[in-house]
């Protein structure tokens, strides 16, 4: 039985589809769980319930909005391309999903274990620009279409620092691979041995920058409701448009990934006594997306001329800086190689 | 199994998941939710009057400018991916050659910065 599964070419597809399965299931019911604290943290921030019918505390809300949304009607636009119009909400949900496919939960719980992980996930998150910029171009109708418009603007323009940052854990690194990167923050100083102190300024540009980059509160522009009714979402309805918030969502806690595997040890116990498990990565998962709910609560919305200045002439220029920075750091291995883990065993 | 599909073949699995659950919801809620069509409902929203016309229409050429300057950053991080992977290995030589092409372009970027390539108003 364990042969069919490891050597035949159909049992090693089964497989395969069974770790996906393992992954893809959990992610959207947790999904829906997360969906619910957001609503709950807003809701507490502004002193009202937030959802509480469905289910003990409302917990349930999130499955009954799902049985709304697929008993909805699909409303497709007379002068919209019907093809373009379906195809770019796919795009946004098939796109945010496939990063999953190479984070690491724990120490080789990965399903796929490639050695460019970080340059895959980077590329799929450039790509899913092409799900909003179809959205709003396929609607045939004006707020679509200048929410798409600004929102491919601010994606690219938040993305390049995201890849500077990137380069910085990369040469300290010396790998692109995810379970590397989480292996060079081990040592016996637990939470201290991580990339947080090193590239400390870095955990807060890209947690800005990933704020942006998936159209979060503040940087919401795209779908300002007070200019723009609801961006490159309005002509939207039904399961398309639960696409779209499933792949926003997605990208969000992927983000979330993101700032725990690169900066906070992934996987890894912040105290060396405490052994690691997936359990510290999930939970390191959850603060981070408290973190972008209180943000979307209390923070309010940026101008676009802002938001565009903020990218260009402060995060790209010092997100620039800080790679030179490193760069002097890990090869004249200043401060005991704590840039170069390459150097010291790590990687 | 040869090693590089063993390591690939997991991705186009879970791209096919991703796309056939994607394919569902939309299939689902074809299927299952009442169809009513009427003119009003299926006209493009425009704040509750006609459209006056097709929405693609011309747009600030700022929108380019940015594009532009993301292709040009964005291929540089390109070329500093490989760099990184390899920092270790490059040595002194490659050090120094990423660092003058790094000036180059802090050049180029201080240029479109007078230029006022980055300006919103």
């Amino acid at each position: 039985m364990i042969e069919f599964f490891t050597t035949t070419n159909l049992g090693i597809a089964l497989l395969i589809l069974g770790q996906s399965l393992l992954i893809v299931v959990p992610l959207l019911v947790a999904l829906a769980f997360l969906l619910w604290g957001d609503r709950k943290v807003w809701a507490a921030v502004q002193l009202r319930k937030g959802p509480n019918v469905v289910g003990a505390f409302g917990l349930l809300q999130s499955f009954a909005d799902f049985v709304k949304y697929i008993l909805k009607e699909i409303v497709i636009p007379d002068g919209a391309d019907r093809f373009v119009f379906l195809l770019a909400p796919m795009i946004t949900f098939v796109l945010a999903m496939m990063a999953w496919a190479v984070i690491p939960f724990n120490e080789g719980w990965v399903l796929a274990d490639i050695n460019v992980a970080i340059l895959f996930v980077f590329a799929v998150s450039s790509l899913e620009v092409y799900g909003v910029i179809m959205g709003g171009w396929a609607s045939n109708s004006k707020y679509p279409f200048l929410g798409a418009l600004r929102s491919a603007a601010q994606m690219i323009s938040y993305e390049v620092s995201l890849g500077l940052i990137i380069i910085g854990i990369i040469i300290s690194t010396g790998s692109m691979n995810f379970g590397d990167i989480v292996m060079a923050q081990e040592g016996p100083g637990g939470a201290l041995n991580w990339y947080w102190i090193p590239h400390f300024p870095m955990v807060f540009l890209f947690l800005i920058s990933s704020m942006a980059e998936t159209n979060r509160p503040p940087f919401d522009l795209p779908e300002a409701e007070s200019e723009l009714v609801a961006g490159y979402q309005v002509e939207y309805s039904s399961t398309p448009f639960l696409l779209y918030m499933i792949g926003e969502y997605v990208a969000i806690v992927l983000m979330c990934a993101l700032i725990s595997i690169l900066f906070f040890g992934g996987w890894l116990s912040p105290v060396a006594a405490i052994p690691d498990s997936i359990f510290w990565l999930l939970g390191k998962i959850v603060f981070f997306f408290f973190i972008f709910a209180m943000t979307k609560a209390i923070v309010p919305r940026y101008r676009y001329d802002q938001l565009m200045r903020i990218g260009w002439k402060v995060f790209l220029p010092m997100s620039l800086a800080w790679v030179v920075l490193v760069a002097f750091f890990a090869q004249y291995g200043a401060f005991w190689g704590t840039y170069a883990r390459w150097a010291v065993g790590g990687g | 199994m040869d090693e590089l599909l063993r390591n690939y073949l997991p991705l186009v699995i879970f791209l096919g998941l991703a796309i056939a659950l994607g394919l569902v919801f939309i299939v689902a809620a074809a299927v299952l939710a009442v169809r009513n069509p009427d003119p009003e409902k299926n006209s493009a929203y425009e704040c509750g009057f006609n459209a006056f016309d097709d929405a693609r229409m011309k747009f600030d050429v700022r929108f380019y400018l940015v594009a532009i300057l993301f292709i040009i950053f964005d291929l540089e991080i390109a070329f500093l991916f490989p760099w990184a992977v390899a920092f270790k290995d490059v040595g002194l030589i490659g050090f120094w050659s990423m660092m003058v092409f790094l000036a180059v372009l802090t050049i180029g970027f201080a240029y479109e910065w007078k230029k006022g390539a980055l300006e919103w108003e």
